[in-house]
């Protein structure tokens, strides 16, 4: 029963920076958290009205219809390139891409290597849920060996189709990634702490020391048969020993930053 | 064999397979992808190569370097795929190797959207890449069709050492209709002259694209014209419907094509004596037919899913001598058979003018239907 | 034990993904099955309201932000 006339606060409400729209995503598709999270952390930092977004293509495609910024939409992995190109002509905005791990791992592994390794002042936002979600449910280079996708319909076999990349792994060892994490976005503690790196990596950009990027575990209900809970304990029980969870670059003049 | 029902892509997939299709590399994209899931499953079982490389960009590249021995291979893709392949298919036209290439068409230009079209027509049929160069394009207007060119698609790469694209309307490739498929073909064994294989086999060969000097790239591309006149001279291929009698022509190609065939059906159903012309080759061009018709009928109407691209290629034939009409629907929307039979109508009772162009009065009724386009629909 | 809180799930957003059930520490929260959003989704709501905190885990967890959390402001301790 609940008191209304009794005095109340509010604890949470959806984010300003979010578009009234309904997202398209599935239930229960951790999309829709990430850019809760991306909206938060830009609202708490007064950094909406500065902000362009760059939409990737996979599920997320329509993501600029999702925040109340400015954003273009790039082409297949071209999304780091677009970055680049909007952050060195206009220095002083906070320029974000968002990627799942096709856009990102697959078709854009030459660019987001080219955007670290250049230590691009951007932040990435990068989605894996160890599939190709928009095109049905692929295999995706993030895919773990053994899974079932529809393209490895009998399971992802390592000899023929080789292993899957542990992006922040790979990304941390470039001279030019200042801040190159992994979390989770499976339990609302992982998602507290997704939050955290989310706002270290954009304050990584706003303090101007170089590429961030925060790698986040994500589900995908729909093309791994699961419900949206399922999806959550398959996170736990096999994605986490293959994407452990962690900080595999902070630079150290991003360790000085205190949040 | 019996008739199944099955979708296009897919049974372009299995027919590539029973005509000997050696490699296989793509890329999911939108509407073709089923063709890509297909050969997942179906290659391995056949102890084939399947890969599904990390953009169309490595995909076409893997085409390249699989062509090089002389193997059948082929790749598939959709418009903004196509487009990225475009480097990959001068290299290996410029290297002379065989392959055959699906494009699945969709609306555009730029990222689109899903729905069929035929725009890519001028891409294509030009040859798509850079340089001076051509392939064989093959528009199928059903999936039995689709069928049906996929093993020629392969023999005439090979006949020719050039590419050939089979483009399919994305209707084709997602619809299903009942189509046969034929028996398992054996690969072939035997290995090109030219094919590189090791030392151990014979003499030392090389594979590439690259003429430093110039009169030895003239030579080259001499060579590859010569090549496309033999083409032209012997692979044309089209369906002519109602041609006998006919005094207008309706010239469409893929799906276009077999909707003003409904079109022209309803037509003769009023006595309106009307045809139509259905290239299966749009490159090389049925240039004769064309030529032929021209002399016979009083105007022609040309019913694309674009804005008009196919329509420069009639009227380059039909060089004014009488007047060509246009209709078209652009971005993914597909006409319906009254559309066109409204057109048919327009052709037969209108006064036709034969100043200016065809697709600046279609604009002009397409206005009157859709509005003038101003504003950026992005969402 | 009175509720510390309560919350609001919008319906416009609610796709009944349960992810805020299951998380919910004191279980409060289930689908409506008496009810459906505009969309055809059975949307969450309060089942056992007199045990919510307030504590936010709900809103953490939706992927839709289609949930308000609020808590009562604590009232001076009467005898």
């Amino acid at each position: 029963m609940v008191l209304t006339d009794a005095p109340t606060k509010i604890v949470y409400e959806r984010p300003e920076a979010l578009d009234p729209r309904v997202t398209h995503y599935c239930p229960g598709c951790t999309h829709g958290v990430a850019h809760r999270l991306v909206a938060e952390v830009l609202e708490e930092m007064g950094e909406v009205e500065n902000t362009i977004g760059v939409a990737s293509v996979g599920c997320s495609v329509f993501a600029y219809n999702y925040f109340k910024i400015d954003f273009v939409e790039a082409a297949h992995g071209r999304a780091p390139a677009m970055a680049t190109g909007i952050k060195r002509v206009l220095p002083d905005r906070t320029v974000f891409t968002y990627q799942g791990d096709g856009d990102l791992a697959s078709i854009g592994m030459g660019e987001i290597v080219g955007a670290a390794s250049r230590g691009e002042q951007i932040t990435v936002i990068f989605l894996n849920n160890a599939t190709y979600g928009m095109t049905g449910g692929q295999m995706a280079p993030t895919t773990l060996p053994g899974q079932v996708t529809s393209s490895s319909p009998t399971g992802r076999d390592v000899k023929r189709q080789g292993y899957p990349i542990q992006t922040a792994e790979l990304l941390s060892t470039l001279e030019g990634s200042s801040y190159i994490v992994r979390r989770s976005l499976h339990n609302s503690r992982e998602v507290r702490r997704a939050k955290q790196a989310i706002r270290m990596a954009f304050e990584v950009q706003k303090h101007g020391l170089g590429f961030s990027l925060v790698e986040l575990l994500s589900t995908c209900p729909t093309n791994w048969g699961m419900t949206p809970v399922e999806a959550r304990d398959w996170i736990e029980e096999r994605m986490l020993t293959f994407y452990p969870l962690g900080d595999y670059k902070v630079s150290p003049a991003v360790a000085e930053i205190k949040l | 064999m019996a008739k199944e029902l099955i979708k296009g892509n897919t049974a372009v997939a299995e027919a590539a397979l029973r005509a000997g299709l050696e490699a296989y590399f793509g890329y999911p994209i939108t509407p073709q992808t089923e063709l890509l899931e297909h050969l997942s499953a179906r290659m391995p079982e056949l102890g084939r190569t399947f890969v599904q490389a990390e953009s169309e960009l490595g995909a076409i590249n893997m085409v390249y370097g699989a062509a090089c021995t002389g193997k059948r291979v082929m790749t598939s893709s959709s418009s903004p795929g196509v487009s990225l392949m475009m480097e990959g298919l001068s290299y290996i036209a410029g290297t002379e190797v065989p392959m055959v290439l699906v494009d699945v068409v969709r609306g555009g230009p730029g990222l689109g959207n899903i729905a069929p079209a035929q725009g890519d027509y001028n891409q294509i049929v030009h040859g798509g890449g850079h340089g001076d160069y051509r392939m064989i394009v093959l528009a199928p207007a059903s999936v039995q069709e689709a069928v049906d060119l996929t093993a020629l698609a392969f023999d005439l790469a090979e006949k020719y050492r050039t590419i050939t694209c089979i483009m399919m309307d994305g209707s084709i490739g997602q619809m299903m209709e009942p189509a046969e498929l034929p028996p398992m073909q054996p690969l072939k064994e035997e290995i090109p002259d030219w094919a590189v294989r090791g030392t151990r086999f014979g003499e030392r060969r090389m594979l590439t694209s690259i003429n430093l000097d110039p009169p030895a790239q003239e030579v080259m591309n001499f060579r590859l014209m010569k090549r496309w006149q033999e083409i032209e001279a012997n692979e044309i291929r089209y369906k002519g419907y109602y041609l006998d009698d006919a005094e207008y022509v309706v010239v469409g190609f893929g799906t276009a094509g077999r909707i003003s065939l409904s079109a022209v059906r309803a037509a003769r159903e009023k006595d309106i004596k009307v045809g139509l012309l259905r290239p299966i080759t749009v490159a090389p061009f049925p240039v004769d037919v064309l030529d032929d018709l021209t002399e016979k009928v009083k105007s022609f109407l040309v019913v694309e899913m674009n804005s008009g691209q196919m329509l420069e290629d009639v009227r380059l034939v039909v060089r004014g001598r009488k007047p060509v009409e246009f209709f078209g629907r652009m971005g993914g929307v597909v006409p319906f058979p009254d559309e066109v039979l409204t057109e048919i109508k327009r052709l037969v009772d209108g006064s036709l003018i034969t100043e200016g162009h065809p697709r600046d009065r279609w604009l002009s009724r397409l206005a009157e239907t859709i509005g003038s386009g101003e504003n950026n629909g992005s969402n | 034990m009175p509720a510390k809180g309560y919350i609001v799930v919008n319906e416009l957003y609610c796709k009944a993904c349960e992810l805020c059930v299951t998380d919910c520490p004191h279980d409060v929260l289930a689908l409506d099955m008496d009810h459906l959003t505009p969309k055809g989704y059975h949307p969450a709501h309060m089942v056992l309201p007199e045990a919510c905190t307030g504590c936010g885990i709900c809103a953490i967890v939706c992927p839709d932000a289609a949930i308000t959390v609020y808590r009562y402001e604590k009232q001076k301790a009467e005898a």
